[in-house]
């Protein structure tokens, strides 16, 4: 137990250890820790913010895709009643011009018919005429037969 | 520990006795800072314990240095794992006694009391005969080397004296020289002119109690270990029996011996951190 020089010795060898890890030890390892520390913490905070992300962006997605297919069902209900609007009308367009085409050919017809008739009439009435001239050559009984022949002109 | 018996057949042929054995192995490797040898006085130096000492400091933090010198913030290398462990352990320390800013002075000497320290303890697991059998193969049968600096009393008592003088220093430094004065008088009992020369005496055994317990308390610890170890190489040397149970008893002691190293030098750097620490703060 004898205190001497060597504990200056060692008091300057404990200084210059201590001066040494302060200057050189410590810094570049307290560095690369809180680099990394900090890196960590970034890169943890970053998933967790790019999966919040994540999940607004599905939510996001769904409500579009229901709009969509509600807006998609939406259309095709217009489409459907748009189309069967128009067969109806189609069909009402082309019950009225045949309602119309049916009624002009009736007309028609009718007309026709009188036209026919009359000309009959007005040829009956000559033929008739003829065929008396020719039997009253023969035999004339004017009265007998202008009554014969109104008759037979009205059955017509 | 079989080494012991060549070492003994060594002493043997000096016919060394146990008190004999027991000195040769408790005394230092001392010069004279004047060259003379045989000067007891201050101007000594101890070899063994300085060169033991300084190498292994600058073996201890270098190994750190280089690893530090090439600390990557990406993934580390195995090394650098180890010496991050090492790190955070003692970072972890001194945040929860500290809470100044500790990375520019405190928690750097903490890593190197701690580091140092451990290094300077673990040469007790050294056997004792080894080391005086590779010495006296270099400098003759009468040198002298102690392994262990920490058993030295200046190593502790100059790693505890530095300590003292950075806590005036500090305390100084933060409060003033005029408020270390006035803390030196005024407390713990109080401002009163008639209670100062209670606080002063008080603070006096506070200033003396703390560089010679913590001192004491390393040096203690591994003196008396280095001393378990000499009298059980003692043990060996009286017959195989005594051989046999010297063998498993210092077996046992070492692996004991693990604990008490880590753990005087975890309480020394402990230490150190909460007197520096109680400079800072006012009372």
């Amino acid at each position: 137990m004898n205190i001497n020089f060597t504990l200056v010795a060692q008091a300057l060898a404990f200084a210059t250890l201590i001066w040494f890890t302060v200057k050189f030890v410590w810094p570049p390892l307290l560095n690369a820790i809180e680099t990394r520390q900090k890196e960590i913490a970034d890169g943890l905070a970053a998933a967790s913010e790019g999966r919040s992300a994540l999940e607004v962006a599905a939510k996001k997605s769904e409500v579009t895709i229901n709009e969509a297919k509600q807006k998609a069902s939406e259309i095709i209900g217009q489409a459907e009643k748009r189309a069967s609007q128009i067969v109806e009308e189609a069909k009402g367009n082309a019950k009225v011009e045949g309602d119309r085409i049916l009624a002009g050919a009736k007309a028609e017809i009718d007309q026709e018919v009188n036209r026919a008739k009359e000309g009959l009439r007005a040829q009956v009435s000559s033929l008739a005429i003829a065929g008396a001239e020719k039997i009253l050559r023969k035999e004339i009984d004017a009265k007998a037969h202008s009554e014969m022949l109104s008759k037979l002109a009205a059955e017509l | 520990m079989a080494t012991e018996h060549a070492d003994n057949a060594q002493h043997a042929e000096q016919a060394l006795t146990p008190s004999g054995y027991i000195e040769h192995h408790l005394s230092f490797n001392a010069h004279g800072v004047n060259g003379n040898v045989t000067d007891q006085g201050f101007w000594v130096l101890h070899y063994d314990t300085l060169i033991m000492s300084v190498a292994l400091g600058f073996l201890v933090m270098g190994l750190v240095w280089l690893v530090a010198r090439k600390a990557s913030a990406g993934v580390p290398t195995k090394a650098q794992a180890f010496v991050e462990l090492v790190f955070g352990f003692i970072d972890d320390q001194v945040k929860n006694i500290f809470h100044g800013n500790r990375h520019s002075f405190i928690a750097p000497t903490a890593l190197t009391v701690f580091l140092w320290v451990f290094a300077m303890n673990s040469m007790d697991f050294l056997p004792v005969d080894w080391v005086a059998g590779i010495v006296s193969f270099f400098g003759g049968a009468h040198a002298k080397w102690r392994a262990v600096p920490t058993s030295d009393i200046n190593t502790t008592f100059a790693l505890a004296l530095a300590v003292w003088f950075l806590m005036i220093y500090f305390s100084i430094k933060v409060k003033g020289l005029g408020g270390w004065l006035h803390e030196l008088f005024c407390s713990p009992f109080g401002t009163k002119i008639w209670v100062w020369p209670a606080n002063f005496l008080f603070n006096l055994i506070e200033y003396v109690s703390k560089p010679l317990s913590h001192s004491l308390r390393l040096f203690g610890n591994m003196y008396a270990g280095e001393v378990i170890f000499l009298l059980l190489g003692l043990w060996a040397a009286t017959g195989v029996s005594g051989t046999i149970f010297g063998a498993i008893l210092g077996a046992g002691w070492s692996i004991f011996h693990i604990l008490i190293v880590a753990l005087q030098a975890f309480i020394f750097m402990m230490l150190t951190v909460v007197y520096l620490a109680m400079a800072h703060e006012s009372h």
